[in-house]
């Protein structure tokens, strides 16, 4: 990326959603910041670039809506934009710190009265500043469907009265889970392959935690991706097979996000943060250790099925118990759990601890409905090599 | 901003459908009423109507200048629309808690938040 294309990534959420609180309309928002955008392309590089360059990008984008209204004339009913005219200056007023309001773009686009698909769009085309391009790429959907997809968002928005804002106080813990459950869906989207996509998950997700330093949740979401993409070197051998996390090199972990990762659980774990995304983080955190200490991960994973009441957390507080007292253990732990019969992972453990059990015949059958189930060739090839290994 | 407050009863028991109406306990059947009467009474509401059941409807098309009228549609109760009401408000958000408050929206029913048409 070059650094004009950084600089862009880096003011184009601060700037729209500066241009969309004073305009009241994300798709007028969106043209002014990109012509303010292709402005400064063209100007900086000649006269320099300006002290302030937010602001100026910020004013410039204003002028330019209102006088794209003007020419349209179809003011009437929209008091926020006469407003916004009569205190127009056509001069740069550079000095003015523009408001951020990132924090009330990110709850209005990950506003539970749009799809999932949509918030997660919107999200990534406003904050993030990816292309509606990039966007389809990412999400292997056609650019058209995806440029419908955000047009559709943005007027539902405004059709259905969407506030621009941070929810007030009784709203907030459901609407925060709504944001950081977008934001680590980018993330998880990236986590497999797309990298892109992950590091764009963790520069939202340090936003918002920059944004909201007393939120616990949002903390721990960081410290979480952060412990989590600090091992994407490790989890694939050089010649692209899995690793799993019990055989991973743990010199090959990026050691700055782990300390950064570590540093935002800290923070979370001192705001008495226990939510989800903080016990999660700090399970991550654990996984970095070596050696680690398997009691304590199954004791969090205990804590977490508590919180999320979901099996998949409980096959893995499972597996955690197989670590620590045993494969015995583990297994009736498994055995128990409902619900998850087509869910590969179970029978992929449920196969492993059958194995150091030495009942090899029913691990092969775990084994072989574990393939059945599994579509990525990587871990085919994982579970099929596993397989092979069974002692005869 | 406008919204029209769609109600559909689903599987919501309501005095229209007498066998399950008399199963619910009558301090429940209370609160349903003043649940409903205190959503009336919501400034910005403008009070609400109740529909009869489906199967009274009757459904009226113009061809030609002939006006044909025919029974139904015999949509079932579960999807009808029973009811509505209009709600003026400052945002969605204030729409979706009021919503959040019709009895039908918690006794197997739900509510259709739509924005009215601005002219």
């Amino acid at each position: 990326m070059t650094n004009a294309a950084e600089a862009f990534r880096e003011e184009w959420g601060r700037v729209l959603a500066a241009l969309i609180g004073i305009l009241g309309d994300f798709e007028l928002a969106e043209e002014a910041a990109q012509e303010a955008f292709a402005t400064a392309a063209e100007r900086w590089p000649r006269e320099g670039v300006p002290s302030n360059p937010a602001n100026w990008l910020v004013t410039t984008g204003r002028n330019r809506a209102i006088d794209t209204l003007r020419r349209r004339r179809t003011l009437e009913a929209k008091t926020r934009l006469l407003e916004a005219e009569a205190e127009e200056t056509t001069e740069m007023d550079e000095d003015r710190a523009i408001p951020d309001e990132r924090l009330e773009l990110l709850f209005t686009c990950c506003h539970p009265a749009l799809s999932t698909e949509a918030q997660v769009a919107l999200t990534l085309r406003t904050l993030g500043g990816l292309s509606t391009g990039e966007i389809a790429r990412s999400f292997l959907v056609g650019e058209p469907t995806m440029a419908q997809r955000l047009v559709r968002a943005k007027a539902k928005i405004k059709a259905a009265g969407i506030p621009f804002r941070v929810p007030p106080d009784h709203l907030l813990p459901d609407r925060l889970a709504a944001v950081t459950a977008t934001i680590y869906l980018i993330f998880n989207e990236g986590y497999g392959g797309r990298g892109e996509l992950a590091a764009e998950a963790i520069r939202l997700g340090g936003a918002l935690a920059e944004l909201m330093p007393d939120e616990p949740e949002a903390q721990g979401l960081l410290a979480l991706m952060l412990l989590l993409e600090a091992r994407r070197a490790a989890r694939r051998s050089p010649d692209g097979e899995i690793v799993l996390l019990a055989d991973q090199d743990r010199e090959l972990y990026d050691a700055a996000a782990v300390a950064s990762g570590r540093a935002a659980l800290d923070r979370a774990l001192a705001l008495r943060g226990r939510g989800p995304y903080v016990v999660q983080a700090a399970i991550a955190s654990l996984h970095a250790e070596e050696p680690r200490d398997w009691e304590q991960i199954a004791a969090l994973y205990a804590e977490l099925a508590r919180l999320t009441d979901s099996p998949v957390v409980e096959l893995n507080q499972a597996v955690a118990i197989g670590e620590a007292t045993g494969p015995a253990s583990g297994l009736a732990l498994i055995e128990r759990i409902d619900g998850l019969d087509s869910y590969r992972y179970l029978h992929s453990a449920r196969g492993e601890l059958l194995a150091r059990l030495g009942r090899t015949e029913e691990a092969r059958v775990a084994f072989a409905r574990a393939l059945e189930l599994i579509d990525d060739e990587a871990e085919h090839r994982l579970i099929a090599r596993k397989l092979r290994d069974l002692s005869p | 901003m406008k919204y029209a407050m769609l109600i559909h009863q689903g599987d919501t028991p309501t005095p229209l459908r007498p066998e399950l109406w008399a199963e619910v306990p009558a301090d429940e059947q209370a609160q349903i009423a003043a649940d409903y009467q205190a959503i009336n009474q919501t400034p910005g509401v403008q009070p609400g109507i109740g529909l009869q059941l489906p199967e009274t409807s009757t459904t009226v098309r113009v061809e030609d200048g002939r006006t044909l009228t025919t029974d139904g549609p015999f949509v079932e109760t579960k999807e009808a629309l029973g009811g509505f009401f209009i709600y003026e408000a400052d945002d969605l958000d204030a729409a979706i808690e009021l919503a959040a408050r019709v009895p039908a929206a918690r006794l197997g029913g739900w509510v259709e938040v739509r924005p009215i048409q601005e002219w």
